[in-house]
């Protein structure tokens, strides 16, 4: 049975990491990133494998559960190293282990002049590893290896051009913020184990089930567990480490912030969908901050020049999009945006980073444009992505963004819904935007950069294209309407505890068309709003206005529209998100994070002065102890 | 009359004895040999230790009382016996090239070392007040001497003079303690006889007593506000007797604080873990943020250092059987990566101590990767990040105090061990991401300090992969315990 | 005549004060040490009150290893001044404080 080989998965990278690690100093690059590369792809190969397994079982037998060796055996407490295989650890399986092997490959060219090219691959095939025992573990606590593993691996990787400044500040920052989520899902974990005797997931939610709905220490546990979840996902409060993040090198960016270790939090949270599915508190509270997420992230967005912090803010933007869904019940379609994001947004990084290549590593999207002729192949997948990531008929992110919005309607609120489809707006809004302004128009590339823009080698652009072949049918797996076609529902659901009261709602197929049909209008009017300003608008005023007075005066009234348009709802919005960018983001949320860390300091700056070197002081000190105490004791 | 000689058997204490003769032979062997041979007197030691080492095991499943029951022969002091021979073994060989640096490497250090090792396994093992007292002196007499073993610095004579004025100081109310609680039981000091003989008419008496303890006890684990000393102590003293202070006296207080207080008081636990709760809190929050302003390594490790007896005693504090396994297997867990810590600080320090300032870490990670890589994990391991032995000694501590019902004490330990990241982690950070400000030069990998880094990395990882083996022994020892 | 245990307890808690007091006050390594002396002898004068009032030997018992510790905290304290004075030729403690903060 190769499920007996499950210990597999991770073990590949993991000896790719030390293969790379110890002796990667003295090998040739190739063979650093053929080793780095395999060891992945070798994982993935496993992987489907035990799929095609799995598919041959019937559903409810899908739940197999391989111990390697007991780690923690003690008494009440034991934890198993112990994989399961269950639909929704094989479905994330499946896209870490993918997504990663694309990304090794696209690594080995686009990092192939950088110094520390086997340093690089040793964090990232460490970073794999811990990513795959994550998303296999069948407990807690080795859950948390994973999950602090990644946040390890994130670190040296964000800071990994350690020579700037600003990137081992951003991964100082990455670290921190996150073991400030860790400190929740700690706490969760220990109150699961307070309260259950076990950390194991099928014993946990076997012992859940029993409580009632709305039990205050279940309500408890989910909460903690989800700040767990913003810090790793990058939600609010806890966001502001991700933009940062990219200072990080691209496909860094693209496997670890966007793909994979991003979507740990959600994964958790689908996990545990027997534990949230019994605290309706808990629910709200995941929504409510998605939906947040989901819009001020997306407004932020739009204020961006630098193309991979515009990409870093959809990515938390998408993330709420996927704590929404969870939020409102509908696990599965958060799993499936999950999946069709992990596609497009890789692609989205990976292709950034394809023109990053080209200009010499320029990112400000001013001094871009017109690059649609020299990088072809760049500029369709990027394209692709960018449609689905903006949710058209029939990409990828159309079938799993629909779904959102559909359940956060049916299931949810109408502000949920409100809110998610403004922000779908947004965001095709500013995806075009930055399409337009990259690839379309005229060349504001500098002059020294220009003569040699080029197209990327091939194994860059080899995983460009399968990855926007992923994106354009990743969503047909989940084919609304048609009966017994939603292939993604059928195979997760066994893995999922729906919340309880969900079965009444079965709306009509004709609202469901409906529904889809509105959110496309949404996105192509998004499109079409970013259409006129970065591609007609400004032409305008130079071509029309000299030759044809009085029907300047007409386009001129006939873009009055437009004017209006601009002056009273994408300036404010814009001006809005300046504001937000400006003084929510870096003083106040920033502001909050940091300011913790200046009282800390201020305190730890004072506090050590008590020390103040005499000896007499520091008996004093002991005699007041012993006051203290004894009053203490014999006084009460 | 006749006269009643109790029964004893000599190889109850035989650690204890085999350390003693060893010292002794260190002593004689340095007077009786030609001037300037001094490399038998660490040989000798590790030898004695490792002779130690093979008695301690050969009494392992022992459980009883000995010499007219003043000595536990049990496995919970058997348990610490192997930490304490493990720690000073370590420190043996951390010791040997520091000291040639210094010109310093006199017999008298390995047989104080020795001795302090006794000191501690009469504490680990004392079954009545006066032995627990006794080791407590026997180790704090030999460790004032190491402290100020650098006779011409400064520094040195300082960290040793406060060290013992101090020590002298609290030993003194511990001793009060004593004869308090000597009054409240009626003319008793075994440990066993303790807890029926604390009739209620004279609580007020125990209970000074218990203060009294906990004054005593918690100076040598460093607990605020008894804690003071430490830092100061930590710097001036020389590196390898700092490394062999961080983790035997600690290790030692807390075996001996955890046998009086499980096995005497337990009735009283309501009140005593009270004042733990308080303390656990200070010590753990004070040691952490303090560390963050520092920038001599050895001062922030001082700090470090508060901030896990904090840790401990939450362990304390928990006062069920998780509670004290977690304190054992931390004790261990502590010992592999602070020693490791000051191992690493010994290298980079080089001669005579240059280079103590965290800064002159920065670039280490591109000079020395694999020096830098340990120093990496034992950080890491400090800051209790997986799957290091730091982070299951964590997980274990704060699941007993949960499990104990003290859920805001465990919230508290666990926002504490993320304050502690960012000190642990600036290490890691200068030595990843800083460039260095100047090259930094050769460093001299002593073979035996290497292979102490080595050791203890490895035991690190590998106690924190596969805890099961040492949970199962700590378990079987604090059986003792019958409140718990 | 029979002393009352109180008595004992009275004058060794006066002593004990006393030397604390002394501790804390006194500039002096020296009388520092003299300080803790005191506060060690009122232990010894409290264990021997309660052992002759419980007629308990362990009390008396313990006074031998209190001095005979005491001997050498002393033995080893002098041996430390004189190394202190040779590199500072001072005893006050209030000036002993390179290491702080």
């Amino acid at each position: 049975m190769m499920m007996d080989y499950v210990w597999l998965i991770p073990l590949f990278p993991f000896v790719g990491f030390l293969i790379n690690g110890l002796l990667g100093k003295n090998l040739p690059k190739n063979v650093v990133g053929t080793i780095g590369s395999v060891a992945v792809g070798l994982s993935f190969l496993v992987t489907v494998c035990i799929f095609a397994q799995v598919l041959k079982l019937p559903p409810e037998a899908r739940h197999v559960e391989k111990v390697v060796f007991t780690w923690i055996a003690s008494g009440p407490l034991q934890v198993q190293a112990a994989f399961l295989i269950d639909p929704l650890s094989l479905i994330m399986l499946l896209i870490v282990s993918g997504v990663s092997t694309l990304i090794h490959i696209y690594s080995v060219s686009y990092m192939h002049d950088d110094d520390g090219f086997y340093r690089f691959f040793t964090y990232l095939n460490l970073f794999v590893a811990m990513m795959l025992i994550l998303v296999s573990a069948n407990n807690f606590l080795l859950m948390f290896v994973g999950w602090e593993g990644v946040g390890l691996c994130s670190y040296l990787l964000i800071g990994y051009y350690y020579e700037k400044q600003s990137a081992s500040d951003a991964g100082k920052k990455a670290f921190v913020v996150n073991r400030i989520g860790d400190f929740g899902f700690l706490l969760g974990m220990f109150l699961i184990f307070w309260t259950f005797g076990s950390l194991n997931f099928k014993e946990v939610f076997a012992l859940a089930s029993k409580y009632p709905v709305g039990s205050g220490v279940i309500t408890v546990i989910t909460l903690f567990l989800f700040i767990g979840a913003t810090g790793k996902s990058a939600q609010i409060p806890l966001y502001t480490w991700l933009p940062d993040a990219m200072e990080g090198p691209t496909p860094v960016s693209a496997l670890i912030h966007a793909a994979t270790m991003v979507t740990a939090g959600v994964y958790m949270v689908a996990r545990c969908s027997a534990l949230y599915s019994l605290a309706p508190i808990s629910l709200t509270v995941v929504a409510i901050i998605g939906a947040l997420t989901a819009i001020f992230a997306a407004t932020i967005g739009m204020a961006q020049f630098d193309i991979k912090r515009v990409l870093a803010y959809s990515t938390v933007s998408q993330l709420g999009y996927m704590f929404l869904a969870c939020g409102v019940g509908a696990y599965i379609s958060g799993i499936f945006h999950l999946m069709t994001h992990a596609f497009f947004k890789a692609l989205l990084f990976l292709g950034s980073g394809s023109v990053m290549h080209g200009l010499s590593g320029e990112l400000d999207m001013r001094k871009m444009g017109g690059l649609k002729k020299e990088m072809p192949i760049t500029y369709w997948t990027f394209l692709l992505a960018t449609l689905a990531i903006a949710g058209i008929f029939p990409f990828a992110g159309f079938f799993s963004k629909d779904e959102i919005l559909f359940h956060s309607l049916v299931d949810g609120k109408a502000i949920y819904w409100g809110i998610a489809t403004a922000a779908a707006f947004i965001t095709a809004f500013y995806m075009f935007r930055a399409v337009f302004m990259t690839f379309h128009g005229e060349s504001r590339v500098d002059h020294h950069v220009a003569h040699h823009v080029h197209e990327s080698p091939p194994l860059m652009t080899v995983p460009l294209m399968i990855l926007a072949g992923l994106s354009v049918v990743g969503g047909f797996v989940g084919m609304p309407l048609i009966e017994g076609a939603h292939v993604f529902r059928n195979f997760l659901s066994p893995a999922i505890t729906p919340v309880a009261h969900h079965a009444a709602a079965h709306p009509t197929a004709a609202f469901e068309i409906f529904m889809m049909v509105f959110s496309m209008a949404v996105a192509g009017l998004g499109i079409y709003t970013a259409y006129k300003m970065y591609i007609l608008f400004p032409d305008l005023p130079t071509a029309i206005c000299d030759k044809f007075r009085t029907i300047y005066d007409l386009v001129y009234h006939k873009y009055y529209v437009d004017e209006i348009y601009d002056t009273v709802v994408v300036e404010p919005i814009k001006e809005g998100s300046n504001i937000l960018w400006n003084v929510v983001d870096a003083k106040g949320v920033d502001g909050v994070v940091n300011g913790s860390a200046g009282i800390i300091a201020y305190l730890s700056a004072h506090l050590r002065k008590l020390e103040t070197g005499f000896v007499q002081n520091y008996a004093f000190a002991i005699l007041l102890g012993v006051v203290v105490i004894t009053g203490y004791l014999i006084g009460r | 009359m006749t006269l009643n000689i109790p029964s004893f058997n000599l190889a109850s204490i035989g650690p204890w004895i085999t350390l003693s003769i060893f010292a002794i032979a260190i002593l004689l062997a340095d007077a009786l040999s030609p001037k300037g041979n001094r490399t038998a007197a660490p040989l000798l030691a590790l030898a004695g230790l490792a002779v130690a080492g093979f008695q301690t095991i050969s009494l392992w499943g022992k459980n009883g009382l000995d010499f007219a029951r003043m000595v536990y022969v049990d496995n919970f002091s058997l348990f610490f016996y192997m930490v304490f021979i493990l720690g000073t073994a370590l420190t043996v060989l951390i010791s040997l090239q520091y000291l040639k640096d210094y010109g310093k490497n006199l017999a008298e250090y390995y047989a104080l070392l020795l001795f302090a090792t006794v000191g501690m396994m009469l504490m680990a093992a004392g079954a009545h007040l006066i032995m627990i007292f006794l080791g407590l002196e026997v180790m704090s007499i030999a460790v004032y001497v190491l402290a100020g073993l650098f006779r011409e610095d400064a520094r040195s004579n300082e960290a040793a003079l406060k060290y013992l004025v101090l020590g002298a100081f609290a030993s003194a109310f511990l001793l009060f303690g004593m004869a308090m609680l000597y009054g409240a039981a009626g003319g008793t000091l075994f440990l066993n006889d303790l807890p029926g003989r604390l009739t209620a008419g004279f609580k007020p008496l125990t209970l000074l007593a218990i203060a009294l303890l906990v004054v005593g006890f918690g100076f040598k684990v460093a607990s605020v506000p008894f804690h003071m000393w430490t830092p100061d102590v930590y710097e001036g003293a020389p590196t390898s007797v700092t490394a062999f202070m961080a983790v035997g006296v600690k290790t030692a207080a807390f075996a001996a604080f955890a046998r009086v207080f499980f096995l005497a008081f337990p009735t009283l636990m309501p009140d005593w873990t009270m004042v733990l709760w308080v303390l656990a809190v200070a010590t753990m929050t004070l040691g952490n943020v303090v560390a963050i302003a520092q920038t001599n390594i050895k001062r922030m490790l001082a700090y470090s250092s508060i901030a896990h007896a904090g840790y401990l005693l939450v362990a304390l504090v928990a006062a069920n059987q998780l509670g004290a396994v977690s304190l054992m297997y931390y004790l261990l867990a502590y010992t592999l990566m602070n020693l490791g810590a000051f191992g690493v600080v010994i290298l980079v320090g080089r001669k005579k101590d240059s280079y103590l300032s965290i800064y002159d870490y920065a670039g280490l990670g591109a000079q020395h990767p694999a020096l830098a890589a340990a120093m990496a994990l034992f950080m890491f391991a400090l800051a209790g990040i997986p799957p290091t032995a730091g982070f299951v000694g964590k997980f274990y501590i704060f699941s007993a105090a949960v499990k104990a019902g003290y859920i805001w004490l465990a919230i508290i330990g666990v926002m504490n061990s993320v304050v502690s990241v960012y000190y642990y982690l600036r290490i890691t950070v200068l030595m990843y991401m800083k460039p260095a400000e100047a090259d930094l030069g050769p460093i001299n990998f002593a073979p035996a300090v290497t292979a102490t880094l080595l050791l203890t990395a490895a035991g690190v990882v590998l106690i924190g992969v596969f805890p099961g083996f040492l949970y199962n022994l700590a378990l079987n020892s604090v059986k003792i315990f019958p409140g718990l | 005549m029979v002393v009352p245990v109180s008595y004992y307890l009275a004058l060794s808690v006066a002593l004990f004060a006393l030397g604390v007091i002394g501790v804390l006050i006194r500039r002096n390594v020296l009388v520092i040490l003299m300080c803790i002396e005191m506060m060690l002898n009122a232990v010894n004068l409290a264990f021997i009150g309660f052992a002759d009032y419980f007629k308990a030997v362990d009390g008396q018992m313990f006074v031998f290893f209190v001095m005979t510790v005491a001997a050498a905290e002393v033995a080893v304290g002098l041996a430390l001044i004189v190394a202190i004075f040779r590199n500072r030729a001072t005893v006050y403690v209030d000036e002993f404080n390179i290491l702080k903060w």
